[in-house]
Order: C-alpha cells, then structure tokens, then sequence
C-alpha cells in the first residue's frame, strides 16, 4: 500500500465574517490550498467535505468547477472533518485514486446554542427542568476529574491563558490578544469551574488539505508530511457523554482512549515521540483531559505540567500552538481540519512565531458530540 | 403535595419515601434511567431505584439557560443559580439531578445525597419534579 502526503494546506481565518458565508470561506481555503501547490482543480480525483451548519459541502463544486469528480459530504457531529481527512486517506491508501482534496468549513449562529430535547431521544421534562446544556455537561466531567486527580482551577485558567499567547502569534487566530491569569479565572462563571473565558465559541473558518500518494508527490515535485496514522472512534457503554441522564456505574475507556490508542498502533509511534499536539480544548478542562487520554501523561500531571509550562511554545510538549480551539472558536466542519492544518505549518516549518523548532512529528485530536474522537498523526 | 409529575412514570412514592423508576434491559441487564416509553419500553423491565447515594460530580448552572427547551417560569432578573449533578445509587445506575442546595461551596464528590420531591414553576403552572438533596 501506498503511503499518503498532505502536499497543500489553505486555511481562511476562524472568527466572525459577516460578510462572507461558510460557504465563501470554504472556497477561500481550497483556493489557497492549490496555490499553496500549483495543483489545478480540474486535477483532482475526488474530494471530501464537511459543513455542519453551513450547507452542503458540495456547494463548493460550482464555484470550483465540475469537473465530474468524485465529491461526498460527510457529515460525523463534531468530528466531521477529521472523519472527511480519514476518507481521503483511504481513498488514496486503498489504491483507488492518488490526488485529492478534504475541505471542511462552517458558519454558527452567535451564542450558546438551544438543542430540543427530541432531538437526542430525550423526554421533554429533561430540558423543561434545565439540564440541557452542554456547558454543565462540561462542568461536570472536568469537576470530577479535578477532584479525582487534583488539579486546581487555577490550571484551567493556565490552558486558556497559553490559548490566548499562542493565538497572538496565529494569523488565522480569532482571538489575538493576550488575556491574563486573573482575568481569565475572574470572568464571568458560566458552569463551575468553569469561566466565560475557558470556553471557545461557535465560531466561522474554512481548512483544506490536499493529499496526494507517495507516488503522485514525487511526480508533481511536490513535498509534505505523512500520514502515519489516522483513526475514528466512537464511545462505548460506561463512557460519560453529553446529554446522559444516567450513566453506568461500571466506566468504560473514552472515545478518545480508543481512538488515540488505534493511531499509535497504525503509525507505530507513541507519545513520547510526538513533539507537537493539538488538542480538542472546547473548554480549559477538555485539553488537560485530553492530554491524558492521549497518553501525554498520567493523570494529575497536568498541574504540574502547566505550572511549569511544559505545554507553552518551547516547552516539553507545546500543545495548541495556534491557540486551539480556545482562541480560534469551532467552526465544526473546519475545526479538525484547522488542527490538521496547524501541524502541517509546524512540519514544514513554517509556523513563524509559533514555529515548534524542529518538529518532526505531529499529532492531532478532535473530540465531540455525540461521543466521537478522530486523531491523526503526521511526519515531516 | 397535589401537584401533577411534571413526567408521567418518572418516580413514585412508596409509603413516604420517593423514589425514581428506572429501567434494565431485558437482554443484558444494563440500568438506565428514566425508564424508556414508546416501543423501546418492550426491552425494559421498571425498576425502583434506590433513593440514597453519592454525589459523583457536580456544576453550578450560572445562568438562565434558554427557552426552549428550559420552561423555568422565573425572569433573567430573577433567576437564581442551581446546582445540578450526578448520584451515583449503588449497584444500579447514575443519575443526572438537580441539586438542591444554596451552599455551592460544601458539595464534595463522595458526599451522601437524598432524592426529594420538588414543587417546579413551569410558565404554564407548577409541576412536581425530583432533586438530590445533600443527607445531612
């Protein structure tokens, strides 16, 4: 089989375009993505793209051109794009096609959002009564694991503070201003412990990669990283997800856990050999569960982890370093993909001022509703 | 207390004391809770779940979350905080609960936790709900 490159990388910048639709930003992000390697549309086989609330990701067809290719809107909750990455993974790995592009973009309204309890197969009481929201889901599971593993509110505050220095140093940034320890942990509490500021927004963004096999790479003269691993899972009976009014006493491993697990597997690395991670961090608490879950530590790490700042740029592990989703929002469709994105930058060594000095291999998790992880692991 | 459930099937009273009902799969015994309705009902059979247990975690619900789906009848203005969490019912399930309490800063996971029955002002009238309170 063959091995797969991401040879071009486009990105439009997340935040609030008010004048541009998701849609608009989607294009945006593939046109830059062929730039970035003198590919024309009409050369590629197929595509794969993922919108959650902005449209069908087809739509980018016309305004690319229709060429007749192979074209499928995927749509996977929160890991949508990195399921459309997956795809064209093995689009090329099983030998079918050999050049090809994802694309993910998405536009959300502003604010929190108002789910309808059927919507999840649940009784209407469950939302008359007010549980549900999905930032007490995220209370919940970081209080726990705080008091499990003792970490401090004052950590959390630590994840945003890193989110919001890195996300200065990111063109494609929403957020682009430093926010200090003490502003962050005395914003407004939204769900304890959890403040205003230790949660990303719904935002807007669109991402492309365009991947290529060993084969094609070499033939268009073209350079990029491997793919060394790229794995979807979704939750087990016992894992604690969003909208649960009840859970089982017996707990099982995390979406995450598996996922993470089947990717070092594939790639035959582990985690002391990743020397870049993004990170799923919805709020302060997903990112240092995550970097557990990931088997960047043990549990309880963190604190030390982060008061040391082993996660900031030049640390041990620098995690999130265009700001995650902390100080780029989540656009849904693009926000796997702009993880993607992010190390492909690293790699190739052209983050600048967030540049990871001689990365070499990076590695990416997007987790969401309903219970569903997607990591990938790159090499230079 | 006259009140109607705010859900039919959701908890009953046995002698004094609630409790809510739940459900086990028939195939695997796997607890859930509430009970399922519908079709999905065949594949339970109801359980009476115990009204005593831990609190296994907690949040605060700072502020007044947005109708629909939240039918609280009080104003942003007045809106007052709760606490909300899960309890875990030894040998059965975890449920997710309101919490009732104004002292936020003495919940501690572990704590012992009892299931009351709650008045709860919907905008289109009161209804009698359920809440873990802590068992002091």
């Amino acid at each position: 089989m063959t091995d797969v490159h991401i040879v071009g990388a486009g990105i439009h910048a997340f935040g609030r375009h008010d004048d541009k639709s998701g849609l608009d930003q989607g294009v945006h992000a593939v046109r830059e993505a062929l730039a970035d390697t003198g590919v024309d549309w009409s050369d590629l086989q197929f595509g794969f793209g993922a919108s959650e609330a902005a449209g069908n990701a087809d739509a980018v067809l016309p305004r690319l051109g229709l060429t007749g290719m192979q074209f499928i809107n995927v749509k996977n909750g929160c890991a949508a794009g990195g399921s459309a990455l997956l795809s064209g993974y093995w689009a090329i790995k099983s030998g079918e096609f050999d050049l090809g592009i994802v694309v993910g973009f998405d536009k959300h309204p502003r604010g929190a959002f108002n789910p309808k309890p059927s919507d999840s197969g649940l009784p209407d009481w469950y939302g008359d009564i007010g549980l549900m929201l999905t930032t007490q889901f995220f209370g919940n599971k970081i209080n726990r694991y705080m008091g499990l593993h003792g970490i401090s509110a004052t950590t959390l505050g630590r994840v945003a503070e890193k989110a919001f220095e890195n996300g200065l140093r990111a063109p494609h940034a929403w957020r682009r201003e430093a926010l200090g320890l003490n502003a962050i942990m005395n914003s407004r509490m939204i769900s304890d412990p959890l403040t205003q500021y230790m949660f990303c927004s719904p935002a807007e963004g669109g991402a492309a990669l365009i991947l290529a096999s060993d084969r094609k790479m070499r033939e268009l003269g073209l350079k990029g990283p491997k793919l060394r691993g790229a794995a979807v899972r979704t939750r087990l009976t016992g894992s604690f997800e969003v909208f649960a009014p009840s859970l089982d006493v017996e707990r099982s491993p995390s979406p995450t856990e598996l996922a993470s697990k089947a990717c070092y597997e594939m790639a035959g690395v582990g985690p002391s050999d990743i020397d870049v991670a993004q990170l799923q961090d919805t709020e302060s608490g997903a990112e240092i569960m995550h970097m557990a879950e990931n088997g960047f530590c043990q549990d309880g790490e963190q604190e030390r982890m982060l008061a040391e700042g082993e996660t900031k740029l030049g640390g041990k592990l620098p995690v999130n370093t265009d700001g995650g989703c902390l100080a780029c929002g989540e656009p849904i469709g693009a926000s796997g993909l702009r993880q993607v994105y992010e190390n492909v930058q690293q790699l190739r060594g052209r983050a600048d001022a967030r540049q990871v000095e001689g990365a070499k291999l990076g590695y990416s998790q997007v987790y969401g509703a309903p219970g569903l992880s997607a990591c990938v692991i790159l090499e230079a | 207390m006259g009140l109607a459930p705010i859900a039919e099937g959701l908890f009953e009273v046995v002698g004094d004391t609630p409790h809510l009902i739940g459900g086990r799969r028939k195939s695997d015994g796997r607890m859930v809770f509430p009970l399922p309705t519908g079709p999905e009902a065949a594949n339970f059979d109801a359980v009476r779940l115990a009204p005593e247990g831990k609190l296994w975690s907690f949040t605060v619900q700072r502020f007044r979350p947005k109708s629909p789906p939240y039918a609280g009848v009080e104003s942003e203005a007045d809106f007052k905080p709760y606490a909300l969490g899960y309890v875990e019912l030894p040998g059965q399930v975890i449920v997710e609960s309101r919490i009732e309490t104004d002292d936020f800063a003495a919940l501690k996971i572990g704590a012992p936790m009892r299931l009351k029955l709650v008045p709860f002002k919907k905008t289109d009238g009161e209804a009698l709900s359920y809440a873990f309170a802590p068992a002091a």
